[in-house]
């Protein structure tokens, strides 16, 4: 059985306060309790405060380039799929640098865990306006106001990702829950998760978030209805929803590639003679 | 030099000048001649002035010739623009049911290509095959060698046979009405027939035979035809092939696959390759082998889409911020291309390592025969990676070890108990990530270190002709076959002259390159671009400047006769 000190690591670099250690325990917990051992697990992460999760925990770590984080957790979930993966990445990482890869990754449905902390905000850089933050929301970089927030939520599931959640960093054992859930599903499996940061962010802050969220499951939400499941992806102010809010069965992209049948490419040994049918074809 | 007999077709995107190319290619192939064929074409799908070239030989040829033999022409604008390429002997065949302000006369023939595909293949649109067949007619070539090649190309259904039908047509027409038009006659040698293959090809073949079992690109000319090869044979050979979103994620997912443990690549040409330049770093910094083939187009930004240059030597040298190891290979034939993939694929293991294959348009393109690939001869090298059993305490595996080669044991994730652990930021020997000034020190001299046994495989520059000349020309990649023949060329012709040629090109092979150029009486650097790249490249590495240069940057390939002409002009002035 897997303890949870399979998964201690050293201690994170994080502020005091910070929502990000919250959703440490919460993804060790849910490893624990699926008895997933840490040498199964695959953690590819970006740049950013929450980039560095993987190095606060154990597994194999893939620790990539801001916002290249679902390529290359992609390409190691196609090389081997026995891998356990889960991409982990803020929200400038994935929905700015990384936007279009986000797109991509749900659109194939690979079978990958995507856990993206949002906190509205840059926190590695210093209180920056994200793709997340609210309208209006002034920083050194945007007087002016930030822009319309993007809403991962909903443009996940018009995008074609099978699974989409919404978690809060202020509820541990309901978030650890959605990463079971998201691990467990086979395809492409976004957990948004409101991570408040009490750095850069006072406007949404615990407190902001604990008056405004509640469970779908108390709402007895159908999340394989897509009609509202968009609606309730839309619903954001005086009530937030959390939990499972989209969910639907489709074939993975590792599914749809009949290369793959022939056995995980990292086990494969390479056969030069393998070519000499083709060389025909050219005579 | 033996010129062999060089056919051109030409006409207008969509009348299929490039699959009647083929065919004669192919005809002359199997009856066991030497050929080389390129094409032109203009990056539209329908529409323009296309033409390709085919030069047949029973000596090895492999470059272009300059002058023509015979002109397929598919429509009239392909007379105005080529008639003053064809020798005073040659032939010229038009439709003169569509061409009505052509005139025959001269070497000027009209065939009814339309109406004969129309009558004997059932449609118009095989005009093109029936070209063929008159182009083969006129040289006397085997009927029988040319349906083989017909069939190669359009199967042996019943398409298949109409096409051979209007070849024949052709042909028939050839010997009867235009008998006598052309003096130049062609017949198969026999013999075992050759490979005929483009440089694309030729690296997709590589890749299978070097047990690549991942690919990601995003399509892009003139590399495209890679992943097209290699995809249509994914399910039962070959690698997983994706499409994904950009090539920013055609170069990460390469490396993530890679690290994971396929052997991986992906192929680009270079504003692709612009955007992949990130992720080359963190192969760097990673120490994931991935092979990258750049085949080069003129740039900057979108250039010539259809075109070809060796524009991006300096770039792929040093792209991506920092420093760390890379090797850049830049086969000089079709050949080279499959050999020079497998061996890509070996140093990108060995070195744990970005290795860039530079090819070029006119490369990707070209076709020529080859002797059958050796398959005996290819050998796979993955490193030191270990299995499991190998790792005595998994425990206390670390990725990213300090050795004194530079390289790391590798192992792969889930293949045992040990955790594999790296990071895009400066890391410890586990992987996780530092900012200790004695581990950076350390981790940037350990990965530069791998250079000192990369270097070692480094193959020495091509030398051509005699070790000493008066003149050496100096080139790299794709432009050898032309190089060394217009060698042969300048030395019928008294002047003494030999080549120095790269196709290994970093990390450079100073010494033997400087030694070849200290025995140069003059030297004369060619290259396909506009500032000499390669002899900037000498000179900073053997501190030794190239005397001068002929440079080409019109997007069209260079010609033997074109460099024989340019090096007259440099040694006379």
């Amino acid at each position: 059985m897997v303890d949870i000190a399979d998964y201690a690591g050293p201690k994170p670099a994080w502020c005091p306060g910070c929502g990000n250690f919250a959703i440490l325990t919460a993804l060790k917990q849910a490893l624990v309790a699926l008895d997933i051992e840490p040498h199964r697990v695959l953690m590819v992460s970006g740049i950013g405060q929450a980039g560095k999760l993987p190095h606060y925990t154990r597994g194999n770590v893939f620790n990539s380039l801001h916002g290249r984080t679902l390529p290359p957790a992609t390409g190691a979930k196609i090389a081997n799929p026995a891998l356990v993966v889960i991409a982990i990445g803020g929200d400038g990482d994935g929905y700015g640098e990384g936007g279009n890869h986000f797109l991509g990754a749900a659109r194939r449905n690979n079978d990958i865990t995507y856990l993206v902390h949002n906190n509205q905000v840059y926190g590695l850089t210093k209180g920056q306006a994200s793709p997340t933050s609210d309208f209006g929301f002034v920083t050194k970089t945007t007087p002016q106001g930030a822009d319309m927030p993007l809403n991962p939520v909903a443009l996940a599931i018009v995008t074609g990702a099978t699974f989409v959640a919404r978690g809060f960093a202020g509820d541990i054992p309901h978030l650890s829950q959605l990463i079971m859930g998201g691990i467990q599903h086979r395809g492409f499996a976004l957990v948004d998760i409101l991570q408040p940061c009490p750095s850069f962010n006072h406007q949404n802050t615990f407190a902001w978030f604990r008056e405004r969220v509640y469970k779908l499951n108390d709402d007895k939400h159908d999340p394989t209805d897509r009609a509202t499941a968009l609606d309730k992806a839309q619903e954001w102010g005086d009530r937030i929803p959390i939990g499972v809010v989209y969910t639907e069965r489709r074939a993975t992209f590792e599914e749809r590639l009949p290369g793959l049948a022939r056995g995980p490419l990292a086990e494969r040994q390479p056969n030069p003679a393998d070519a000499e049918k083709l060389l025909v074809e050219f005579q | 030099m033996e010129p062999g007999l060089n056919v051109m077709v030409g006409g207008e995107a969509g009348q299929g000048v490039q699959s009647a190319g083929f065919i004669l290619a192919k005809a002359f192939a199997r009856g066991g001649l030497h050929v080389f064929a390129d094409q032109d074409y203009e990056s539209r799908v329908r529409g323009g002035h296309n033409f390709f070239r085919v030069r047949a030989s029973a000596a090895e040829v492999a470059a272009i010739s300059e002058e023509v033999d015979i002109l397929l022409a598919l429509n009239e604008e392909s007379v105005d623009l080529h008639r003053s390429e064809v020798a005073p002997q040659g032939a010229i065949i038009f439709d003169g049911d569509k061409a009505k302000s052509t005139a025959a006369g001269g070497n000027l023939a009209s065939a009814p290509l339309a109406r004969l595909a129309q009558e004997k293949g059932g449609n118009s649109v095989m005009a093109n095959t029936v070209a063929l067949g008159v182009g083969l007619g006129l040289v006397g070539y085997d009927q029988e060698t040319m349906a083989e090649a017909v069939r190669h190309q359009f199967g042996t259904s019943e398409s298949g046979e109409s096409n051979v039908r209007a070849a024949m047509a052709g042909y028939e027409y050839a010997t009867v009405q235009l008998k006598g038009l052309l003096k130049r006659q062609l017949t198969p040698i026999g013999g075992e027939s050759r490979m005929l293959l483009n440089g694309n090809e030729a690296i997709a073949l590589g890749a299978i035979a070097a047990g690549c079992t991942f690919m990601a690109a995003y399509p892009m000319t003139p590399a495209t035809p890679i992943m097209e090869f290699l995809a249509a044979r994914s399910d039962e050979l070959g690698p997983v092939v994706v499409q994904p979103e950009d090539e920013i994620a055609a170069m990460t997912m390469t490396i993530g696959a890679a690290f994971a443990g396929a052997r991986a690549m992906t192929a680009t040409s270079g504003s692709g390759f612009a955007l992949m330049v990130e992720g080359l770093g963190l192969a760097g910094i990673t120490e994931t082998p991935v092979v990258a083939v750049l085949a080069q187009r003129p740039a900057p930004a979108v250039g010539l889409p259809t075109r070809t240059e060796q524009g991006d030597l300096q770039f792929v040298l040093t792209a991506a911020p920092g420093e760390f190891p890379r090797a850049v290979l830049a086969p000089a034939t079709v050949e080279d291309a499959f050999w020079l993939t497998v061996k890509a694929f070996n140093l990108a293991d060995r070195y744990q390592l970005p290795v860039i294959l530079l090819t070029d348009h006119y490369l990707a393109g070209s076709y020529a025969t080859v002797p059958r690939f050796d398959l005996s001869k290819v050998t796979i090298d993955r490193g030191e990676l270990l299995r499991p059993d190998e790792i005595a305490n998994p425990e206390e595996y670390k990725r990213h070890k300090l050795t004194p080669s530079g390289i790391s044991p590798r192992v792969l994730p889930l293949q045992g108990k040990a955790l594999v652990v790296t990071d895009a930021d400066e890391h410890d020997e586990e992987g996780h990530l530092i900012e200790d000034a004695d581990m950076r020190t350390q981790m940037m001299l350990k990965r530069l270190r791998k250079v000192d046994g990369l270097k070692e495989d480094i193959a020495p520059p091509r030398l051509y002709g005699p070790d000493e000349a008066e003149t050496t020309l100096v080139g790299w990649g794709s432009t050898y076959a032309a190089l060394k023949e217009a060698v042969d060329s300048l030395r019928d012709d008294g002047l003494d002259a030999n080549l120095l040629h790269l196709s290994e090109l970093w990390p450079f092979p100073a010494q033997a390159v400087a030694q070849a150029l200290e025995k140069a009486g003059r030297s004369l650097v060619v290259e396909s671009n506009a500032t000499g790249q390669l002899a900037r490249l000498v000179r900073s590495e053997t501190g030794i400047k190239v005397g001068g240069s002929i440079l080409k940057f019109d997007g069209r390939p260079f010609t033997p006769a074109y460099i024989v002409r340019e090096v007259r002009k440099e040694v006379t002035q």
